[in-house]
């Protein structure tokens, strides 16, 4: 903006902007949720690894394909990725301010946190179900 | 991205140095100089004050040096007892009020005094407040009501209700809150900051206030409200000892209540 527009519009124009997005506390709230679950989850899963620490293959297989645990670890996958991707994104918001740098990243962190989860739950099916 | 290091015509530079002759009890300022007449980089200039001679405050040292050793040093000030906010500036590494602030509270070594951070400077110790103000004009600060105003009497308020004031009501918008935001730094244009956000809070909670719906409506934004993520600097910061975050806070929490978990 040239020093020239700059004197001729108001300030409050520019404080207004173009309003409030009148969302943002989804996000806020889900955020919370989120890692009130993953304060639950991860006890559980660091509890879980620790049982297994000198058990074999075949222990801990059957350990995760026990259906508690194979419900608790889909819980504490996805919401991990969950988390980590609302987290992501506050980052990508305060920092990345060229818009098209914040776009791709934007849709590339949703992205991966998709197919991660995906993948993960596929990879706690495939033992839990065969 | 966020810009981590000054641009090239920022840096600052080593300035001049204004020894005291005769001092019975010198100390050292260094202050931050930067005019936007001469094309030249900031610099930091050093000035010895004999504080035998001079009042306890950092706005006495300031002004002792404006009036005896170099008058084109530029600063506001107008109250010089903590009411007006005009002379809020970064000494010693902290935002505070230079009438407020005692030379003898500063850490030992020299005194380093810097305009408020992150905003446009328009000389020496004078920053840019026009996005600040036009902040807090878009709150629409004032009492807004839907009700007629009592014919014959002022809007009533309970002492129960009048306290809720307390902690808000004694803000003077000196700036030093916001400005030591680092949200507020990166994301400025948008994020409101704690000054205008405590502000708001100060009408959301006022109970003759009937505009509280729109009020929240206003703020219920990823970067108007959410870019805090209570940092707290602004509380420790305060130089009227409020709490910016818990204001902050409480408009969160409101937004939460009013919606379907």
């Amino acid at each position: 903006m040239s020093a020239h527009e700059k004197g001729l519009r108001n300030p409050l124009k520019r404080a207004l902007g173009l309003g409030s997005a009148q969302s943002g506390v989804g996000h806020w709230w889900t955020q919370r949720l989120t890692a009130a679950a993953l304060v639950a989850l991860g006890l559980w899963f660091v509890i879980t690894v620790l049982c297994l620490m000198h058990a074999d293959y075949a222990t801990a297989r059957a350990t995760v394909a026990k259906p508690w645990n194979a419900i608790l670890l889909i819980a504490f996958l996805v919401t991990a990725f969950w988390h980590a991707v609302l987290g992501l994104q506050v980052v990508i918001e305060d920092y990345v301010h060229t818009r098209w740098k914040e776009v791709v990243s934007m849709a590339l962190i949703k992205f991966l946190a998709v197919l991660g989860a995906l993948a993960s739950v596929l990879a706690v099916l495939r033992v839990a179900l065969t | 991205m966020a810009e981590f290091s000054l641009p090239k015509n920022s840096k600052v530079q080593p300035g001049k140095h204004f020894p005291a002759k005769d001092a019975k009890k010198p100390r050292t300022f260094r202050v931050y100089r930067w005019t936007p007449d001469d094309g030249k980089n900031p610099r930091i200039d050093t000035y010895e004050v004999d504080m035998a001679a001079c009042g306890p405050m950092v706005l006495d040292a300031l002004l002792k040096i404006k009036n005896e050793i170099d008058p084109t040093l530029t600063l506001r000030r107008s109250c010089r007892e903590g009411i007006c906010g005009s002379c809020a500036m970064n000494i010693d590494g902290t935002n505070t009020l230079a009438c407020t602030k005692a030379i003898s509270d500063c850490a030992s070594g020299d005194v380093k005094i810097y305009p408020l951070p992150h905003m446009p400077v328009v000389k020496d110790l004078v920053p840019d407040l026009t996005h600040f103000y036009a902040q807090f004009a878009s709150i629409k600060p004032w009492l807004r009501t839907l009700s007629p105003a009592p014919a014959d009497k002022e809007r009533l308020q309970s002492p129960e209700d009048r306290k809720k004031l307390d902690g808000l009501y004694e803000c003077i918008l000196c700036a030093c809150c916001s400005t030591s935001c680092p949200s507020y730094w990166w994301n400025g244009d948008k994020y409101l900051g704690p000054a205008i956000l405590l502000q708001a809070y100060r009408w959301i909670v006022d109970t003759r206030d009937e505009a509280t719906g729109e009020r929240l409506d206003d703020l219920e934004d990823p970067f108007k409200l959410y870019r805090c993520h209570t940092i707290m600097n602004c509380a420790r910061t305060c130089p009227k000892g409020l709490n910016p975050a818990k204001a902050i806070a409480e408009i969160k929490k409101l937004i939460v209540e009013r919606r379907a978990l």
